[in-house]
């Protein structure tokens, strides 16, 4: 298949009791693409992925895989799809390395690709551990490589770094451009903004069953015409005298740090250089929180 | 590696690195054995012991059932006081040709026993005095091989119980606990059949029945236990897969109804345990009310527990598996049947 379209979506629906848990959600994920679902717990995210994965039938709309469809059970894409689903699914009292050969087999797979998956994960080492003595990181990674074990072309990924602490969410931040390198299409959801911001090509977020913006991370905020909030240390400058700086739409005094309103940093950060006022500097563009916030018009809470 | 033979192996494995389940299939079953044959096994435990006081040939001839084993004490008085405290069943007191039993009324059991004896001997002692010869005789004889011991009946009904245990309990929690922790869904997202599934499951409930099956027998044929097999010992093999299949098809209907490990096992207590006294396992169902008996020959222990007795002990030939055959055969369908039914790959 060419550069096309990997993954059609186009007008899904799906009611649980009273509630549209999706309501009409279209979208195309392109060959290679690192696509991110964001969003609150109960966004409906899993059950837009489980929809492609081919797990549930929409009660409204089409999905094609490859051109194919996958519900009913499609025999045809299964080989072709690798999903990691929400609970770290492992077979019991199997170490790492005995998982990730079961799994494969379950495809046909021979068991060479093990030690390559645990490589690529960072479990070389502990290949021969129980899966229930590892780390939850490495519980994630591991069932990442599951996902992987039998080489398909796209990779389904529900909160893979959901409950992990800020050092093991960035190793596997490292996994999943790894696997992106590796030329797989990725579709993850995850409900932190600020990850998605660096990890997905495109992102779309979603609320209440609904996608309320989808674009590149970037153009989602640059779109927002959010101002830049530049911060130095208190003091410095008198917060009156701020406000005249050049480009400064509002300055204020929080008690710790005197904050800068502007949509023009350049020109300020020159003026602030003028005076020597760079102390304690930080610079803090909007982010897809600002992006939330603006869609919603609430504060984004995971 | 095959989906089959790769899932067949992963199941085996989780099962013999968990010690928990190792004991209730292994362990539990001779733990049992051992109880059982404690109660029932040695036969000089099984003589009533009976209070005596004075000497004379009844006492000899009484002494000669091996039925009964005496303890002399000193007055009558005090043993008819054991009687009454329920240390001793019946206390006999022997003054030259008067006889005088005192028997405890509330072990009616022994004190039938005891009296039954007693009657006999004292009859028998009569009618050698009058010198007349006997009218009637006689010649009673055990049917089975004299070597016959209480080993030999306990043996199958333990076994045939351990493994309907261990193979309801090990289907119905490895499909409640895959449903859980979506390993069923994951398999499902692969490209895997049902059938796939359910044959790697069912091969292990079959190796692990035999394994038990092997295990048991092998202790129960030590000098210990001292059970003896019959010739065509053999037969039980083809009986015990059929009988795992019938059990395995419990087990998941369990498992397929059950939401919990906790609501399986209390499910699994449910059947299990009613299952094996209505079959015969621990006790003869023999003097069970005749409704009762009816509905013990739906049961799928019953009739493996009968075949098993029939093939191990009683030294019958191919001919005695048609009926447990038929009937296990039959059971497994119908509840697979069911379990077809309620079967799901994940919570809903």
């Amino acid at each position: 298949m060419s550069k096309g379209s990997t993954i059609v979506a186009e007008g899904l629906r799906k009611r649980y009791g009273d509630l549209w848990a999706v309501d009409g959600v279209s979208f195309t994920v392109g060959e290679g693409e690192f696509f991110g679902i964001l969003g609150p717990n109960g966004a409906g995210k899993t059950t837009t992925l489980e929809i492609i994965e081919g797990l549930r039938k929409p009660d409204e709309g089409s999905v094609t895989l490859f051109g194919e469809q996958p519900w009913p059970r499609n025999a045809k894409l299964l080989p072709r799809i690798g999903v990691q689903l929400q609970a770290s699914s492992f077979f019991e009292k199997l170490t790492a390395r005995e998982q990730l050969e079961t799994f494969a087999s379950l495809y046909g797979v021979s068991r060479g690709t093990a030690a390559d998956m645990l490589e690529l994960v960072g479990l070389a080492d502990k290949a021969n551990t129980r899966e229930n003595k590892l780390s939850g990181g490495q519980r994630q990674r591991l069932s990442i490589a599951c996902a992987l074990a039998h080489d398909p072309d796209i990779v389904f990924l529900d909160e893979p770094t959901a409950a992990l602490d800020p050092q093991a969410r960035r190793n596997l931040w490292d996994v999943l451009r790894a696997i992106k390198d590796r030329g797989k299409t990725i579709v993850y959801t995850t409900h932190y903004l600020d990850e998605a911001e660096i990890l997905c090509d495109r992102t779309a977020i979603m609320d209440k069953g609904k996608i309320l913006a989808m674009d590149a991370p970037a153009t989602l905020v640059r779109g927002l015409d959010a101002p830049t909030s530049v911060l130095i240390e208190r003091g410095i400058v008198p917060v009156e005298e701020a406000k005249t700086l050049a480009g400064v739409d509002e300055a204020s005094d929080d008690g710790v740090s005197l904050r800068l309103s502007t949509r023009n940093p350049a020109k300020l950060l020159s003026a602030l250089a003028e005076r020597g006022a760079l102390e304690g500097l930080q610079v803090r563009g909007a982010t897809l929180e600002d992006v939330f916030l603006e869609l919603t018009g609430r504060e984004y809470r995971a | 590696m095959t989906a089959f033979r790769s899932l067949s192996v992963a199941m085996f494995k989780g099962f013999f690195r968990e010690r928990v389940a190792l004991f209730f299939t292994f362990l539990m079953p001779l733990m049992f054995l051992v109880i059982f044959g404690l109660i029932f096994g040695s036969s000089s435990s099984s003589k009533t012991k009976i209070d005596v006081v004075g000497d004379g040939p009844v006492l000899s001839a009484l002494q000669q059932t091996g039925i009964v084993e005496f303890q002399h004490v000193d007055s009558f008085d005090q043993a008819v006081q054991a009687v009454r405290s329920g240390d001793v069943p019946a206390a006999i007191s022997v003054q030259g040709n008067q006889v005088q039993l005192r028997y405890a009324a509330s072990d009616s059991v022994q004190a039938g026993t005891v009296q039954a004896v007693i009657r006999s001997v004292v009859d028998h002692v009569n009618l050698a005095a009058s010198g007349k010869p006997p009218t009637v005789t006689l010649d009673s004889q055990q049917v089975e091989d004299s070597s016959l011991t209480a080993i030999q009946y306990l043996t199958p009904g333990i076994l045939s119980w351990g493994l309907a245990t261990s193979a309801i309990f090990g289907s119905a929690l490895t499909l409640v606990n895959w449903r859980k922790k979506q390993v069923l869904r994951r398999i499902r997202l692969a490209p895997v059949s049902t059938g796939t599934v359910i044959s790697s499951r069912l091969l292990v409930t079959i190796g692990t029945t035999v394994l038990q099956a092997i295990l048991f027998i092998a202790v129960a044929m030590t000098p210990v236990f001292g059970l003896k097999l019959a010739g065509q010992w053999w037969l039980a093999l083809p009986l015990l897969v059929i009988g795992s299949l019938s059990f395995f098809s419990i087990g998941v209907l369990v498992g397929s109804i059950a939401k919990s490990e906790e609501a399986a096992t209390g499910i699994t207590n449910v059947i299990v345990l009613p299952m094996a006294f209505l079959s015969g396992t621990f006790f003869p169902v023999q003097n069970a009310p005749q409704w009762l008996q009816t509905v013990s020959e739906v049961l799928p222990l019953r009739h493996l527990n009968d075949g098993m007795v029939d093939v191990l002990v009683r030294g019958k030939g191919i001919e005695a598996l048609v009926t447990p055959t038929a009937v296990l055969l039959a059971f497994t369908l119908v509840v697979a049947f069911a379990a077809s039914r309620f079967f799901s790959w994940e919570d809903s």
